[in-house]
């Protein structure tokens, strides 16, 4: 009766309608909480700062995140390199509640992604289109989020990621059962999991956004284009008044559909994360992992 | 027959469409104005109860809600839900709650059980679940798992640990709806 693959995915479905944030220190993931954070990514730093330093960025000291799981009652979440199955493992040992197979990391394999359905803990990995989240989901993924562009700032690519992949489950919708077999070949993924997203208009896991969200407004048009909950990373530590501010994507991403409590919400927040650019952008972690 | 389904964060999405599917009608609830609509009981669902009671006094509908419970509305709680209407919480209900008395996800678990009053095994879900450690007056114990109480009932109120909004089974709401539509 043990079928983990599905108490999983049901964890995924309690986090919905909810932020995700990442989190540095205990005393961070206790804002977090009382902000009302659903959830908490633990890492030692955030992807602005992971992007201004350079270099490798690995998983974090587990004693780092074991401080954080002491800190709060909500779940903890920790991030492993694309295909580093030894750092999942690690993760897995000091019970996480999920890991998230990230791009924001360097990755440790540029061909295989980690074979996710050997492991008890679940995975959230991200994708840029449909094709990536089935693949994903194939190899055992049990939540997904679009990739954007992390420690950016700049939401502009977490649109294009939730935008193409709602377009893609709904021309797959419109197709007839026997076309369904070249669109599983072109997306490569199995055939049974092109005919669930064509009969439910959906994906068989929870779909979060991720990547350069950082205002109420953000995450508001995050969840009215499609998103079940919200990560923000560096949107809520890198502003002016983190507790404010996190507090107010919370209440955006409960009422994204009430602009008059996201006005409410978007007023004096302080200074939002400074940002960069698209087009100043050096490296595109997106591109990360296929 | 109409059902408020609190939407605040979590599986609010799960108990409407399993309201759907029983042909139940619902409506969900995400501010004071969506609350006041005329309703014959209030469905809590599974989430973050640290989140949901934060939303919950922001939007001031912490007060409005307890009053209503205390004054009969019938409620169901599921997980989180449950956590809600303890002492700590929302205070209607007279039990005392272990949070993630399961541990972490790797504690997380599905098991079929009796459920006191329901004439076939109940398939439970318990994501990263409570239990009941106390029960005081007026409460009446529906369900063990293991040693540990996961489901209970005072007056207008019922609480499950496990989650029958995952789940195909509708025994537990044919339960909830006996103690308002009799």
């Amino acid at each position: 009766m043990e079928d983990r693959p599905t108490l999983n995915r049901n964890l995924a479905q309690m986090l919905k309608g909810g932020v995700i944030m990442d989190v540095t220190t205990p005393e961070q993931a206790k804002i977090a909480e009382a902000a009302g954070a659903c959830a908490v990514m633990a890492l030692e730093k955030i992807p602005a700062d992971i992007r201004a330093a350079g270099g490798v960025a690995r998983m974090s000291d587990p004693k780092m995140i074991k401080s954080i799981q002491a800190a709060v009652t909500i779940p903890v979440m920790a991030k492993c390199r694309i295909g580093h199955f030894v750092e999942a493992q690690i993760l897995e040992a000091i019970e996480i509640d999920y890991i998230d197979e990230s791009e924001v990391l360097s990755p440790a394999d540029d061909v295989y992604h980690i074979d996710k359905r050997k492991f008890n803990v679940p995975f959230v990995c991200g994708a840029k289109d449909l094709g990536e989240a089935l693949r994903r989901i194939n190899e055992g993924a049990t939540m997904i989020r679009t990739k954007g562009e992390p420690g950016t700032g700049d939401v502009i690519q977490a649109v294009r990621h939730l935008r193409l992949m709602q377009s893609e489950i709904r021309h797959l919708t419109s197709l007839s059962e026997d076309e369904l077999y070249e669109a599983a070949k072109q997306l490569r993924v199995p055939f049974e999991l092109v005919k669930f997203v064509h009969e439910n208009g959906k994906l068989p896991v929870v779909n979060f956004a991720a990547g350069g969200v950082a205002t109420p407004a953000d995450a508001a048009l995050m969840m009215q284009l499609g998103a079940e909950g919200v990560f923000v990373g560096s949107g809520i530590f890198k502003s002016g008044n983190p507790e404010k501010r996190a507090q107010a994507i919370v209440k955006a991403v409960t009422n994204y559909d009430n602009p008059k409590i996201v006005a409410e919400l978007s007023e004096d927040l302080g200074g939002a994360m400074v940002g960069i650019n698209e087009d100043e952008i050096k490296l595109l972690m997106a591109e990360r992992g296929k | 027959m109409r059902i408020a389904i609190l939407a605040l964060q979590g599986a609010f999405e799960e108990h409407r469409q399993m309201l759907l599917k029983y042909g139940v009608e619902s409506f969900l609830v995400r501010t004071l104005a969506d609350y006041q609509q005329p309703k014959d009981a209030l469905i809590i669902p599974g989430g973050e109860s640290t989140t949901m009671l934060k939303l919950l006094k922001d939007l001031s509908l912490f007060d409005v809600v307890k009053n209503d419970i205390e004054a009969g509305l019938p409620v169901f709680g599921t997980c989180a839900g449950l956590i809600m209407l303890d002492d700590k919480h929302l205070g209607t209900m007279n039990i005392e709650v272990k949070r993630n008395a399961y541990g972490r996800q790797l504690g997380s678990f599905a098991t079929e059980g009796d459920f006191d009053g329901i004439d076939h095994k109940i398939p439970m879900t318990f994501i990263r679940a409570p239990y009941i450690e106390k029960v005081g007056d007026g409460v009446e114990v529906l369900s063990v798992v293991d040693g540990n109480i996961v489901a209970a009932r005072q007056g207008n109120q019922l609480v499950t640990a496990f989650h029958p909004e995952l789940n195909e089974d509708f025994g537990v709401y044919e339960y909830f709806f006996s103690i308002f539509a009799a």
